[in-house]
C-alpha cells in the first residue's frame, strides 16, 4: 500500500510545485509588464514635460487662473450674458448643420461602401480588398487636413468642415455597417434574386430593413463625435461657434465673456445631443420591447 | 366576425399608409433640410470664392518641383535656386546639366527643344513651332520685344513686363529680372541638400562606393546629413510624430489609470451610497461634456504649447468617456465569481483582483487600446492647435502657402501613423484579449 500512495503523492506534489513555478512565472511576467508600462508612462511623461513650454509642475497652480478670470469676468458682466447667449447661437446652429449634413452624407456614402465590401452581399466581389482598403484609408485621415487644404482652395467657411468631417465619416461607419452586414440574414437576398431583382433592389429590399435599427445608432453616436469635430474644426478657420470662440479668445481679457457664453453653448449642445442620441439608442438597440 | 376582419383589415391599411408615408416623407425631409443647408452654407457663393487657380498649384506642386534660373539685368549676376528657396541654391559657379555658361551667355535647356538664352543685352527663346521671341530689358523704355498682332494666351504683355508660359517652363521679364522656371517631377532635395557632399549620389554609390566626403564614413555622414535635411527636417518631423503618438500614449493610458477607481464608485453593485455614485456620474459627464477643444484651450494657459498640453487635454476627456464605459462594464460583471472567490476566505482586495479585474481586463482593454488608434488622430488635431507634435508642422507648412510637396509629406506620414497605430492596436487587443482567456 505504502508503495502505492508514495508515487501518487510525489506526483500530485509534482503537479503542484509544477502549477506553482507556472503561477510565479505567469506573475513575473505580469509584474514585467506592468513595469514596463509603468517606466514608459513615467519616461513619456517626462520627454513630455520638457518639450512643454511650460512645465507640468509650474503650471499645476495656474490650472484655475484662467477659469477663475473667465468665471469673474462673465460675473461682472452677468447681465450681457443672455444676449451674448443669443448673439452666438446662429454659429451654435452652424456648427451643429455641419455635423448634421456630413453625418448624413458620410452614412450615405458608408452604407454604399460598406455594402460594396461585404462578402456575400458585394457587386464585384473581387473589389472587397480594394473598397476596404478605400474606408482604411478614409478613416485614417485627421479631418483637419483636408479641412485646412480645402480652406486655402475654398476660403473659410463651414463648407470645407463639411467635406472634411463627411469624409472621415464615411470611412468610419463604412466599417462598422459592414460589422453589421456580417450578421444580416441572406434569405431576403435570395428571394428577391429569385424573383429577377437587381442589386441595387436587393440591398434596398433585403438587407436595409434588418440592419436599419444598427446603422441609425451607429449614425447617432457618430453624430455626436461629429458636433465636437465641427467645433474644433472652428477653430483652425471653417466657421461655427469654433471660430467665434477662437476670436473672443484671441481677444484676449475684456472678451473672456464672450468666452464664456460660448463655452455654455457648446459645453450645452454637447451634453444635449448626447443624452438625446443615447436615448434613442437605447430604444434602437436595447430590445423591441420599448419600440 | 365580420366586424373582427375588417378592423384588422382597417389596422393593417392604416399601418400600410403610416409606412407608405414614411417611405414618401423620410427622403422628402432630408430633400428639404439639404435645400435649406445648401443656401445656409451659401454654395452658390462658394463657387465664386473658390480659388481653382489654388487648387492647381496646390496639386502640380505637390508632385513636382521648380527651378529658379534668375538673371537681375543690371549686375547680370545669375542664380539657380530650387524653389526660389535660399536652402536650394546652387553655390555660385555650379549649376544642374541643364544650364550652361559660356562667359557673360548663359544658355537654359527647357527640354523639347526650348531653348532660352541669357545675353547680356536681349533675352532670347527659341520656342520649336513659335520662333525665336527676342526681349531685351531697358532702363526706360520697358521691356522691347519682336512680338506684335495679336498674341496667343499664354503670351502676357505689358509695357514693363513679358510672361511666357509654355508645357516646358515660364520665362518672365521685366525691366530688372529675368527669370525662369523649370519644372521636374518629384520632390526636389528629398535626401541630400545641394550642400551635402552625397547630393546627386545614388544609394548604391553611398552604401558600397569609396568615401565620398573623407571625414566621415559614407552611411554615417549620408544618415547625418539626411536626418538634418535642412529644406525637409526629417528629423524634427520624426520628433513631430513621436510627440503626437506620445500624446495619444500618455493621453489614453492616464485617463484610463484615472478612470479605472473611479468607476468602482460609480457602479451601481459597489457603491450603494447614492449621492456618491451620483456625483461621481455627474463629473465623468462634465469632463465628458466639455470637450477636449476647451480642456486645450484652458490647459494651454496654465502649461504653454507643447505635447503635455496635449497629453493632459486628452486625459481629461477621455476620463470622462472611459469612467462610463468602465462603470458600466463592472455593473456587469457576474456576482458568482466574486462570491466564489469570498467563499474561500479572501479579503477585499483579493476579492477584486480575482474575482472582477478577471472579468473586465478584455473590455478594458479593448476599449483603452481602439481609443489609442483613435487618440492618435486627435492628438494630431489638438496638436495644431495647441502648438505641437505633426499637427503644428502640418498647420505651419499649410498657412506659408508654398511648401505644398511638405503639406503631402505630413498627410502621407499621418495616415501612415494613424494606420500603423490602427494595425498596432489591433495585434495587441487580439493578442491581449485571447492570452487573457487562456
Amino acid at each position: 500500500m505504502a508503495d502505492m500512495i508514495s508515487p501518487a503523492v510525489s506526483g500530485g506534489l509534482d503537479i503542484r510545485a509544477r502549477y506553482m513555478a507556472l503561477a510565479q512565472r505567469k506573475r513575473m511576467y505580469s509584474g514585467l509588464t506592468l513595469i514596463v508600462f509603468l517606466a514608459l508612462m513615467a519616461s513619456g511623461f517626462v520627454i513630455a514635460n520638457d518639450r512643454n513650454a511650460g512645465g507640468f509642475w509650474e503650471g499645476l497652480p495656474n490650472i484655475f487662473a484662467f477659469p477663475a478670470q473667465v468665471v469673474s469676468e462673465a460675473g461682472e458682466k452677468a447681465a450681457l450674458l443672455p444676449g451674448h447667449l443669443v448673439a452666438f447661437l446662429p454659429a451654435l446652429l452652424e456648427t451643429i448643420n455641419i455635423a448634421a449634413v456630413s453625418t448624413l452624407l458620410g452614412g450615405v456614402l458608408g452604407l454604399v461602401l460598406s455594402l460594396l465590401s461585404t462578402r456575400g452581399l458585394a457587386r464585384f466581389p473581387r473589389l472587397i480588398p480594394l473598397f476596404r482598403r478605400i474606408m482604411d484609408v478614409m478613416r485614417a485621415i485627421p479631418e483637419i487636413v483636408i479641412a485646412l487644404v480645402l480652406i486655402f482652395v475654398m476660403g473659410g467657411g463651414p463648407v470645407p468642415a463639411m467635406i472634411a468631417i463627411a469624409f472621415h465619416t464615411a470611412g468610419a461607419l463604412g466599417k462598422l455597417f459592414s460589422e453589421v452586414n456580417e450578421n444580416a440574414d441572406l434569405k431576403p437576398v435570395e428571394g428577391l434574386q429569385s424573383v429577377g431583382a437587381s442589386w441595387a433592389q436587393r440591398m434596398m429590399l433585403g438587407i436595409i430593413p434588418q440592419v436599419a435599427p444598427n446603422y441609425i445608432s451607429y449614425a447617432l453616436l457618430r453624430f455626436e463625435i461629429n458636433i465636437r469635430a465641427s467645433a474644433i474644426l472652428g477653430f483652425v478657420g471653417a466657421g461655427g461657434i469654433g471660430y467665434e470662440l477662437k476670436n473672443a479668445m484671441s481677444w484676449g481679457q475684456g472678451k473672456f465673456d464672450e468666452a464664456a457664453a460660448i463655452f455654455i453653448l457648446l459645453f450645452g449642445a454637447i451634453v444635449f445631443f448626447d443624452q438625446i442620441s443615447s436615448h434613442y439608442r437605447n430604444r434602437l438597440t436595447g430590445g423591441a420591447h420599448d419600440v | 366576425m365580420m366586424s373582427d376582419t375588417a378592423f384588422y383589415k382597417a389596422q393593417a391599411e392604416a399601418l400600410f399608409s403610416r409606412k407608405r408615408m414614411m417611405a414618401a416623407g423620410l427622403p422628402l425631409l432630408v430633400l428639404f433640410y439639404l435645400g435649406y443647408i445648401f443656401f445656409a452654407f451659401d454654395l452658390p457663393g462658394l463657387m465664386e470664392r473658390a480659388r481653382m487657380d489654388n487648387a492647381r498649384a496646390l496639386v502640380a506642386d505637390s508632385y513636382s518641383y521648380k527651378t529658379h534660373v534668375t538673371r537681375d539685368n543690371a549686375t547680370h549676376d545669375v542664380t539657380i535656386a530650387i524653389e526660389g528657396e535660399r536652402k536650394g541654391t546652387y553655390a555660385k559657379g555650379t549649376a544642374p546639366g541643364w544650364v550652361t555658361f559660356d562667359g557673360e551667355i548663359t544658355r537654359i535647356d527647357l527640354g523639347r527643344g526650348h531653348i532660352v538664352t541669357y545675353t547680356p543685352e536681349t533675352i532670347f527663346y527659341d520656342m520649336p513651332g513659335f520662333g525665336l521671341i527676342e526681349a531685351t530689358p531697358t532702363r526706360d523704355g520697358g521691356v522691347v520685344t519682336n512680338l506684335e498682332g495679336d498674341l496667343p494666351d499664354w503670351i502676357n504683355k505689358s509695357k514693363n513686363r513679358l510672361a511666357i508660359t509654355t508645357e516646358a517652363g515660364r520665362l518672365t521679364v521685366t525691366r530688372n529680372r529675368t527669370e525662369v522656371f523649370r519644372y521636374a517631377m518629384g520632390w526636389e532635395l528629398f535626401f541630400f541638400t545641394l550642400d551635402s557632399p552625397y547630393h546627386g549620389h545614388g544609394p548604391g554609390e553611398i552604401l558600397f562606393g569609396s568615401r565620398i566626403d573623407p571625414a566621415r564614413s559614407n552611411l554615417q555622414g549620408a544618415w547625418h546629413d539626411f536626418w538634418s535635411n535642412s529644406m525637409w527636417r526629417h528629423g524634427d518631423v520624426a520628433w513631430a510624430i513621436f510627440e503626437t503618438i506620445l500624446m495619444a500614449f500618455l493621453g489614453t493610458m492616464g485617463a484610463a489609470l484615472v478612470a479605472l477607481p473611479m468607476a468602482f464608485l460609480a457602479a451601481r453593485n459597489f457603491t450603494p451610497v447614492m449621492t456618491v455614485r451620483f456625483a461621481i456620474r455627474r463629473v465623468f459627464d462634465f469632463v465628458r461634456g466639455v470637450d477636449a477643444l476647451i480642456w486645450t484651450i484652458v490647459l494651454a494657459r496654465a502649461f504653454g504649447p507643447g505635447p503635455l498640453t496635449g497629453a493632459l487635454a486628452i486625459l481629461l476627456t477621455d476620463s470622462g468617456s472611459f469612467g462610463k464605459m468602465f462603470s458600466e462594464a463592472l455593473e456587469n460583471v457576474d456576482q458568482k465569481q466574486i462570491e466564489g472567490v469570498q467563499s474561500t476566505g479572501a479579503p477585499v482586495v483579493a476579492r477584486y483582483r480575482f474575482g472582477v479585474i478577471p472579468q473586465i481586463t478584455p473590455v478594458l482593454l479593448s476599449q483603452v487600446l481602439y481609443f489609442l488608434e483613435s487618440n492618435t488622430r486627435s492628438a494630431t488635431i489638438i496638436g495644431a492647435i495647441t502648438g505641437g507634435g505633426i499637427g503644428l508642422l502640418l498647420t505651419q507648412a499649410i498657412i506659408t502657402q508654398k511648401d505644398w510637396e511638405e503639406v503631402t509629406y505630413y498627410i502621407v506620414l499621418i495616415i501612415l501613423m494613424v494606420m500603423l497605430m490602427d494595425w498596432f492596436s489591433g495585434i495587441l487587443r487580439r493578442r491581449l484579449i485571447k492570452g487573457e482567456g487562456s
